[in-house]
């Protein structure tokens, strides 16, 4: 510190400067094990209450049905059962982390699969037509909302509630009471119904697995080699070897035969997985590398600040609706590839709650500026998993609604209390 | 090159009113490279209004501003910011769920292509940090939101440093600190002119006015009542001058005080 310090003063500095360690840039496995141990306490819990829930989930339904849960044929149908409610999980964290809430994605996400059937059917268009389609009408839902919620400030709920009931109405009218429209088309049907060839699934597992470790260990090298803040490299090597085990493992378990008879064959992983998995990629990206992502976060930690520093907010909140209802739309699609139909109730019911609960358990904060894009899918596994067991356990379907009711609230306390710990924490 | 001394920004004649409030009459202000100038004045004095002015966030109604000697106009907080001129508003403008480099960045990030350089702004920011003689906090990649509020004052003030900002305003940084966080501010907004930025500091603590300013600058009801160097007056010539305006020969004649009452 500087010397010439007034008499008196010293005690004063002193005591200051002991709040200003000194900078820490690279850990040991320690400090790091330490420091995330800290961060747990502060309330900063991540993905850790849903890794340990899926895994309770796991133990629970295997222990109470020891034959089938597990069964190979069960865990690609659990695969396939999480994919809509990932996607629109994924969808809802962007709109989460600016401090929005859009509970109309769910039915959007039945109204643009439902325009798509249609388009298939009826207007005898070929599958990437009425794709992009059901994609164009997902954004303009969104752009309608974000519009409303950013320009008018209207509270996002009452806007996306009224769009709740609004695009429902909309459905109704195009599909027509109680009706379904079949989806038959080759392509969408194969998305939640058919497989990879064994292959393609190991190479691609593979070549994530070694993807990710690559860039993992450039980016510590990178860092390393300027002396910036880094993790321990024993840490991220720990890291990617449990991402290149479950996605190893994941590959190996759905490559396994699952035919019910001998006689046909049944294996690989779902087309649906590499579309969750390219999204999960790509929504990463935008969050966690790009400027456009950081101002996401900014607009939900504080719009003012935001504001302050040149951020178009208006812009970033319509476009987190645009992401959230585009995604949505890409949800349907893969529930109706699943079901092979669009029926009117499409994308109503639980459908919405599913996917907010998943994005909350997952980690994402209900009060904005915190999550991440993986969230979906640990909560979206979460959320397949309770409904999966629970189906195979035969439940009513009234206790059906009443656990996921208690699973979804447990989420938003812990949310809640979490967040309360940050602020005892902070300041 | 611009030295020690020189001034920066030159405000003359400046007026500015809100609907029939006259708040800032005939306005004369100077900043100069490394000088502290405290403004200060009243509650409602039109200290803010002032700087807001300067921070284009209000229009002016009359008056000149120069700014290294050529006469600018000031229509926005952008065109503030590319001469220069950061401000640090009372109330941080932090984002409690970004770490300190990305604060410091916030709506400025550097990129490669359309990916974050995250390397490079953390060298910046540790750069800086480190020219301030901020001891830093445990780490440049700590959330804010963990950051007492002297360290978050330190993170906002180092923020305004960190562009080639020319002249840093403060808005009572120091109104909700402790002793030893207002040390650790005052001792920042020191450095920050001694590393050769011209700051306003607006602050209603007289100790730390004549602890780290070079000049005082005494608004009284939107007239600048005197501008002088700490070394010329005392405590109780300057509170003088905030509450009446004048104080012997110093500040408003004495009519123009009574009349602006
Ligand atoms: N946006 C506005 N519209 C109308 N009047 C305003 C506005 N902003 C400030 N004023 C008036 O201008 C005068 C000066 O206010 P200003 O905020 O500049 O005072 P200040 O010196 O910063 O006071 P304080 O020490 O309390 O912060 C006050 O009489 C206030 O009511
Ligand atoms: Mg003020």
């Amino acid at each position: 510190m500087s010397t010439d310090i007034p008499e008196g003063k010293e005690t004063a500095l002193k005591l200051a400067d002991s709040d200003f360690a000194t900078d820490r840039r690279e850990h040991d496995v320690k400090s790091a094990v330490l420091d995330y141990w800290n961060r747990l306490k502060a309330g900063e819990l991540g993905a850790l209450p849903a890794l340990i829930g899926l895994a309770s989930l796991f133990v629970l339904f295997t222990f109470l049905k020891p034959d089938t849960f597990l069964s190979t044929g069960n865990i690609a149908n659990l695969s396939t059962q999480a994919l809509p409610i990932t996607i629109l999980a994924m969808g809802l964290v962007f709109v989460l982390l600016v401090g929005e809430i859009d509970l109309s994605a769910g039915v959007a996400s039945g109204l643009c699969a439902a325009l798509m059937a249609k388009l298939l059917v009826e207007g005898g268009q070929p599958w990437y037509v009425a794709v992009i389609s059901a994609i164009a009408a997902g954004i303009i839902i969104g752009t309608a909302i974000g519009w409303l919620v950013a320009i008018l400030r209207i509270p996002s709920f009452v806007v996306s509630l009224a769009f709740f009931l609004g695009l429902q109405g909309i459905t109704l009218w195009l599909i027509g009471e109680g009706g379904t429209v079949p989806v038959r088309d080759e392509v969408i049907v194969a998305l939640a119904t058919r497989n990879m060839p064994i292959w393609l699934g190991w190479t691609l597992a593979v070549a994530c697995a070694v993807g990710y470790t690559a860039t993992q260990l450039l980016r510590w090298q990178r860092q390393h080699a300027r002396h910036l803040h880094s993790k321990p490299i024993e840490l991220v090597l720990i890291q990617c070897g449990v991402v290149a085990a479950v996605l190893l493992g994941a590959t190996y378990v759905l490559s396994l035969d699952r035919a019910a008879s001998p006689l046909i064959e049944l294996a690989g992983i779902p087309w649906g997985v590499p579309l969750v998995g390219t999204l999960l990629i790509v929504c990463t990206f935008i969050l966690g590398r790009t400027s456009f992502g950081r101002h996401i976060y900014a607009v939900g930690g504080n719009a003012e600040a935001a504001r302050r520093a040149g951020i178009n907010v208006v812009r970033i909140r319509i476009s987190v609706f645009m992401i959230g209802s585009g995604l949505a739309a890409i949800s349907g699609i893969l529930a109706a590839s699943r079901l092979n139909s669009v029926a009117v109730s499409a994308g109503a019911g639980n459908t919405l709650l599913y996917a907010v609960g998943a994005a909350v358990i997952g980690g994402t904060s209900l009060f904005g500026g915190r999550g991440k894009a993986r969230d979906a899918v640990f909560g979206g596994l979460v959320i397949a998993t309770i409904e999966n067991g629970l189906g195979l356990l035969g439940t009513k379907a009234y206790l059906s609604f009443l656990i996921t009711g208690v699973v979804l609230l447990l989420a938003a306390s812990m949310d809640a209390l979490a967040r309360r710990r940050r602020s005892n924490v902070g300041r | 090159m611009a030295e020690t001394g020189d001034p920066v920004l030159r405000i003359t004649g400046l007026n500015k009113s809100f609907g029939a409030v006259h708040v800032l009459h005939n306005v004369d202000f100077t900043v100069r490279l490394g000088e502290v100038m405290a403004l200060v004045g009243d509650n409602g004095a039109g200290k803010s209004t002032l700087i807001k002015c300067i921070a284009g966030i209000h229009p002016t109604d009359s008056g000149q501003i120069e700014f290294e000697g050529r006469p600018v106009t000031i229509d926005g907080p952008r065109a503030a910011s590319e001469l220069g001129i950061e401000v640090v508003y009372q109330d941080l403008a932090l984002a409690d769920n970004l770490d300190i480099v990305q604060n410091m960045f916030l709506g400025r990030e550097r990129r490669k292509g359309l990916v974050l350089d995250e390397p490079s702004m953390e060298e910046a920011a540790r750069e800086t940090l480190a020219r301030l003689s901020v001891r830093t906090v445990k780490s440049v990649r700590q959330q804010v939101a963990s950051l007492s509020g002297g360290q978050r004052q330190t993170v906002a003030i180092a923020k305004a440093a960190l562009w080639e900002s020319k002249v840093v305003i403060l808005d009572e940084p120091t109104a909700a600190l402790g002793v030893a966080q207002t040390r650790q501010v005052l001792d920042l907004v020191r450095r920050l002119a001694d590393t050769g930025h011209a700051v306003v500091l607006i602050s209603h603590n007289m100790n730390d006015v004549f602890e780290v300013a070079d000049r005082i600058t005494a608004l009284y009801l939107g007239r600048v009542a005197a501008d002088v160097a700490r070394t010329e007056v005392t405590h109780g010539q300057v509170v003088e001058l905030i509450t009446a305006g004048r104080s012997g020969d110093l500040g408003l004649a004495p009519q123009t005080a009574a009349e602006s009452i």
